[in-house]
C-alpha cells in the first residue's frame, strides 16, 4: 500500500510538472522562405515558430551582403498568434540578405539561427 | 558510462521500487531547480538529435524509454542477443552530468534453451568542456563504471567493474561556405574511450565428469578501445537555415543518420580481434521525444552473422519538464 501510494504521489507531481510543458521553438517556415528568390520586393520577414515565443526576448536582424542592417528594428508578435514574429524592411535593392533569429520560448529554451534569400527583378 | 550502446545498462526502475522514500526524496531533489533553462543537443543554432548506438557528446537531462536491440552475435555458435535498456540522464549544471542505465537480456543460443536477465548497472558522469557556437562543435569528457556484480551472470554481467574513461567529439557542418549550402545540414559526433576491466582474468573452478579431477578454466579481460561515430544529415537544418524545399510534417524533423561503432581489445592475448557494427538508419525528432531506428550490420564474423536492429524511443525531459526536472540543479549558462 505504501509503494502504491508513493508512486501515485510520484505520477502527480510529474503530471503537474508537465502541465504547461512548451519546448524548443524552430522555424516552420518564413517568408520570404527560407534560401529562396523572391521576385517582388518583400516589406517584411515573417517567420512562423513552432512554439508560443516570449516577443520581449526575441530578435530578427535583416543585413545586407556588407553587414548593413537593413530592418527598421520593429520586431514584434503577431496580434492573434503567438508563434509568428514580424520585423518590417527598407526598400530593397536587388540581392542577398540575410536574416539573423534569435528567440526564447515560454518554456525559456531560446533556440537562434539564421538563412538568406535573394530579391531578384 | 557505456560508450557503445546499448549493452549492460544500469536500472534506474529497481532503485525505484525498492526504496520508495529514497525515490521520493529524489525526485523531490530534482524539482530544486534554477533560472534559465537550457538544453539538450544544441551547439550553437544545430540541434543534435540523442544517437541510438553511439553515445553523443551532450550533457541533457534525457531519458531513453526504451532501447530496443537484437542481433545474432557469433557466441556460441549464433546467440540470438535480444537487450532492452533504460537509459537516465541528469544535469547537476549545465556543463556537467549524471548518467545511469540498466539492461535486460535474452540469449538464446543456437540449439539451447534461452536465459534472460539484468546486467550489471551502469553509472557515467559527462563534463562538457569546449562549445563552439559559430563552428557548431562541442568537446565532452566522459567516466562510465559498470558495476560488477549488479546483474545476473547468467547472462554474462561480470562479478567484477569496468571503467570507461571517453572523449566525445560534436561538429555541424554549417560553417561551410554558400557554395556548399546542401552540404551544410551534416553533422558528425564521435567517440573514442578505453575499457579497462579491475579484473585481469578470471578463473572458473570445476570437477572434471570424465576424470574426476580438478579443472581451472582462465578467462582474459583485455582492456578494450572503443571508438565510433554518427554522420547525421538534417532535415531540420535544411528547412530551417539552408533552403526551404518544401518539406512538412513528419518529414521536415526527420534526420537520416548512419552509425558506425567498433571495439579493439588492447593486450590479454585478444589484441586487434576487432568487432563492430555499421547502423544506418533514421530519427524523428518531436517536441517532446524523439523516435529512432537503425539496421545493425555486423563487420565482420566475430561480430556476427546476420543484421539486427535497434530502436529507441527518447524523451527530452527539459522540454517536458522545463520547469523541474529539466532544468540543471545547479547554476545556469
Amino acid at each position: 500500500m505504501n509503494q502504491f501510494r508513493d508512486t501515485c504521489l510520484i505520477l502527480m507531481l510529474c503530471g503537474t510538472a508537465v502541465a504547461h510543458a512548451h519546448a524548443h521553438a524552430f522555424v516552420d517556415h518564413a517568408e520570404p522562405p527560407v534560401g529562396h528568390n523572391v521576385k517582388q520586393m518583400p516589406r517584411e520577414v515573417r517567420i512562423w515558430f513552432t512554439e508560443p515565443l516570449e516577443p520581449a526576448l526575441c530578435s530578427i536582424k535583416v543585413f545586407d551582403v556588407t553587414g548593413k542592417q537593413i530592418d527598421k528594428k520593429d520586431v514584434h508578435a503577431d496580434a492573434k498568434n503567438k508563434r509568428l514574429l514580424h520585423v518590417s524592411l527598407l526598400p530593397l535593392a536587388p540581392g542577398v540578405y540575410k536574416v539573423v533569429w534569435q528567440v526564447v520560448s515560454l518554456d525559456t529554451h531560446a533556440t537562434k539561427g539564421d538563412f538568406t534569400f535573394q530579391f531578384v527583378r | 558510462m557505456a560508450v557503445s550502446k546499448p549493452r549492460n545498462r544500469s536500472v534506474f526502475a529497481p532503485i525505484i521500487f525498492r526504496g520508495a522514500l529514497p525515490t521520493i526524496a529524489f525526485f523531490t531533489a530534482l524539482f530544486v531547480s534554477t533560472e534559465n533553462a537550457f538544453s539538450h543537443g544544441f551547439a550553437g543554432k544545430r540541434f543534435f538529435p540523442a544517437t541510438l548506438s553511439t553515445d553523443d557528446p551532450f550533457v541533457a537531462d534525457e531519458l531513453s524509454l526504451p532501447t530496443v536491440s537484437s542481433m545474432v552475435t557469433s557466441d556460441e555458435g549464433g546467440t540470438r542477443d535480444t537487450e532492452v535498456s533504460v537509459d537516465i540522464a541528469k544535469r547537476l549544471t549545465p556543463d556537467f552530468g549524471v548518467e545511469a542505465g540498466e539492461t535486460f537480456l535474452i540469449l538464446r543460443p543456437r540449439g539451447e534453451r534461452s536465459v534472460s536477465g539484468f546486467g550489471n548497472v551502469e553509472l557515467g558522469a559527462k563534463y562538457e568542456f569546449f562549445e563552439n557556437d559559430e563552428h557548431e562543435s562541442i568537446l565532452s569528457l566522459g567516466l562510465g563504471v559498470e558495476v560488477g556484480g549488479t546483474g545476473n551472470e547468467q547472462v554474462g554481467a561480470d562479478a567484477f567493474s569496468t571503467w570507461t574513461p571517453a572523449l566525445f567529439f560534436g561538429k555541424g557542418l554549417g560553417d561551410l561556405p554558400q557554395s556548399l549550402s546542401l552540404l551544410r545540414p551534416l553533422a558528425i559526433t564521435s567517440l573514442i574511450g578505453v575499457t579497462i576491466p579491475t579484473s585481469a582474468s578470471t578463473r572458473t573452478f570445476s570437477i572434471s565428469e570424465e576424470t574426476g579431477t580438478n579443472e581451472v578454466e582462465v578467462e582474459r579481460h583485455p582492456n578494450v578501445l572503443q571508438y565510433g561515430f554518427a554522420l547525421e544529415y538534417s532535415f531540420i537544418y535544411l528547412q530551417e537555415q539552408v533552403e526551404d524545399i518544401g518539406l512538412r510534417a513528419p518529414f521536415d524533423h526527420l534526420i537520416p543518420l548512419v552509425e558506425f561503432s567498433f571495439e579493439t581489445p588492447l593486450n590479454r592475448g585478444q589484441c586487434g580481434q576487432t568487432t563492430g557494427t555499421i547502423n544506418p538508419g533514421v530519427i524523428w525528432s518531436g517536441k517532446y521525444f524523439q523516435v529512432g531506428a537503425e539496421a545493425v550490420i555486423p563487420v565482420n564474423s566475430r561480430t556476427g552473422s546476420d543484421v539486427g536492429f535497434i530502436a529507441q524511443l527518447h524523451f527530452y525531459l527539459d522540454d517536458l519538464f522545463p520547469h523541474t526536472i529539466g532544468r540543471p540543479l545547479l547554476g545556469a549558462k
